[in-house]
This record gives structure tokens, C-alpha cells and sequence, in this order.
């Protein structure tokens, strides 16, 4: 019998994903940016509050993950500006 | 593709509208042609933004009147774009060492052209509720990380059938040399043979098992990203209450 541990509960949410609701890939490009604007100014739980589905897409989803964690690193870089 | 083809591309929109100084139709396939004013793009940019000095309303007020003022516009947005596309190619290029730097940058710059592409056509989809230059850079960036991982895949083989399940799952990232990661793995095996459809099994033991971006496996199976996204979705839904039947609890699901 496999014992359920903690850990082994985390390995297996990676593998079958978030279990709520998530956005689509393409809603999730849509809403990325303002989303990240939201959570640069400091009101994430507000795009989160907006939309949930939204941060479960991007748990569920790697390459979404990616590209959210990029565009944060580059709008917090201050590079956006024109110059 | 340059720069100055894109352009020219975008000039000879077939509804002929870009030899006017009228605002210009740019998405006829939304069914939208833009009317915006000053006025009313500065509104919604400064309702949405806060910002009174946020530039959204000209970036797009620029880039859809004809005159040398797009032009400009158009120069100055592709130096903001290929800015971008390099912050990601250097990000990524970090990740697969065999990416050199002249790949890097040719990858950067058919990133920004590509994303000015984009953004070209889709600017009636602007709708405001960012700063302009966050919402082109997604496109930029998006385009970078993509390129960037179809490039370091090119070439290597893709674990997409059912036969590579159990060769592969023994190497996939989940196991490690403890007994009860093996027997889990087992579990998760048996699952993935018994209730995935092919084309769900495939999926699963490239995005999930194999961690092979889920972009590249589109382009294996020549789908979209949104697809294969959505036939992963539905195969975790198939495994999440089928390894809940065995006893293996998720978290989310304890209470």
C-alpha cells in the first residue's frame, strides 16, 4: 500500500494539476498583462479576486507560468519605458 | 521577415484603408474598426491606469493614423519590442546552454518582428486596462520564450506515444530512488494506460511526465497550445479522480 505523505501529495498535484477552475491558454495571454500590472502595483489579490481561474491556469500550466513570470521580471525591471 | 516588410505588409491592407489619414480599420476580422479619438482612448488609458500621463491613448492613436507620425510610432515600438525579445531570449538562452549567442539574437529579432506583427493586427484588441507598452511587450515576450523553446527542442525526440510511457516514466523528474516515489509512480502508470485515451497518454507523458514545453508538443502534434493545454486538462481530470479512487489524496481535495 502506498503510504500518502505530505510530499507525495505535493508530487501528485503537479502531475494532475490544480483542481479548480482555470482560464484557457488564451484567455490567460488576454488578461496577462493587466494582470501583472495589478500585481506589480501591489494589488494582486485584487487580480486574483477578479479572476481565479487565472491563477490556477497559471499553477496548471508551465508555459503560461513562464510567460507571467516574464513579463513580471521585465515590467519590475522598469524596461517597458520607451528610450 | 524585416521590419520595413512588415511595415509594407501592414501598408497594403487590402481595404486600403492604411492610404488614409483617417483612423484605420485594423481588424476587420473582429468585426471592429477603429474610431477611437484622443479624447476617448486618454479616458479609458487614464481610468484604467491612474496615470495621467500614461501613454497608451497615443501609442495607439499613432500607430493607427497613417503619416510620419506612425512611422515613428512603428520604430519606436519595434526598439521596445526587440528590447524585450532579448530580455527573454537571455533569460531562457540560461536554461539550454546549447543556444549560442548569434542564435540567441537572431531568435530576439524574428521575435520583435513577429510581435509587431501581432500587435499590428490586433490593436483594436487593446482595450486599455494596461499600460500600452505592458500589453506589446506580452506579445514580444511570449513570442521570445516560445521561439526559444521550440529552438532548443528542435531536433530531439518527443516522448508522444503509448509505447514510451514505460521506458520514459522511469526517467521522468517524479521518481526519485525512494521506494514509495516508485510505487506512486506505479500507481500514476497504471492510471494513465487505463483511463487515457492516445492522445491524452501522449500529452500527458510529454507536458507532465517528460516536462517538454507544451508549445513544442503543439507543434509535434500540429495543434495549438490552447489544445494540447485543454487535452492535458481533461487527462488530469481523468487521473485526479482516478488516483482519489485508490486512496492517494491531492491537496484541494482533503476536506
Amino acid at each position: 500500500m502506498i503510504q500518502d505523505t505530505p510530499d507525495q501529495s505535493g508530487r501528485l498535484e503537479r502531475l494532475v494539476g490544480p483542481a479548480d477552475q482555470e482560464l484557457s491558454c488564451e484567455e490567460c495571454f488576454d488578461f496577462l498583462d493587466a494582470y501583472v500590472e495589478l500585481e506589480v502595483t501591489g494589488t494582486a489579490p485584487s487580480a486574483d479576486a477578479r479572476s481565479p481561474k487565472m491563477r490556477a491556469h497559471l499553477e496548471g500550466c508551465s508555459a503560461c507560468r513562464d510567460d507571467h513570470d516574464s513579463l513580471l521580471a521585465f515590467v519590475r525591471s522598469g524596461r517597458t519605458d520607451p528610450g | 521577415m524585416t521590419l520595413a516588410t512588415d511595415v509594407d505588409v501592414w501598408r497594403e491592407d487590402p481595404t486600403g484603408a492604411a492610404a488614409s489619414t483617417e483612423p484605420l480599420a485594423l481588424s476587420a476580422s473582429a468585426g471592429f474598426a477603429w474610431g477611437v479619438t484622443r479624447r476617448s482612448s486618454r479616458a479609458i488609458g487614464d481610468a484604467v491606469t491612474g496615470d495621467p500621463g500614461a501613454p497608451s491613448d497615443d501609442w495607439v492613436y499613432r500607430l493607427s493614423h497613417a503619416g510620419p507620425d506612425r512611422d515613428a510610432a512603428i520604430a519606436a515600438l519595434h526598439a521596445l519590442l526587440l528590447r524585450a525579445a532579448r530580455f527573454e531570449v537571455n533569460r531562457r538562452g540560461a536554461v539550454f546552454p546549447n543556444l549560442h549567442g548569434a542564435d540567441l539574437d537572431d531568435l530576439a529579432c524574428q521575435s520583435a518582428d513577429d510581435a509587431m506583427m501581432s500587435i499590428l493586427r490586433r490593436l483594436a484588441d487593446f482595450r486599455g486596462e494596461s499600460r500600452f507598452t505592458t500589453w506589446a511587450c506580452k506579445f514580444a515576450l511570449v513570442e521570445a520564450g516560445a521561439k526559444v523553446r521550440r529552438h532548443a527542442w528542435r531536433g530531439r525526440e518527443i516522448p508522444l506515444t503509448a509505447e514510451s510511457l514505460s521506458a520514459d516514466a522511469d526517467n521522468a523528474p517524479l521518481p526519485d530512488a525512494h521506494a514509495e516515489a516508485q510505487m506512486l509512480l506505479i500507481a500514476v502508470r497504471e492510471e494513465v494506460k487505463q483511463h487515457l485515451t492516445a492522445r491524452q497518454r501522449a500529452v500527458f507523458v510529454a507536458v507532465a511526465l517528460n516536462d517538454v514545453p507544451i508549445d513544442v508538443v503543439a507543434d509535434r502534434l500540429n495543434t495549438t497550445r490552447g489544445a494540447v493545454y485543454k487535452t492535458l486538462h481533461d487527462a488530469r481530470r481523468k487521473l485526479r479522480v482516478a488516483l482519489n479512487a485508490r486512496g492517494l489524496a491531492i491537496e484541494g481535495e482533503r476536506a
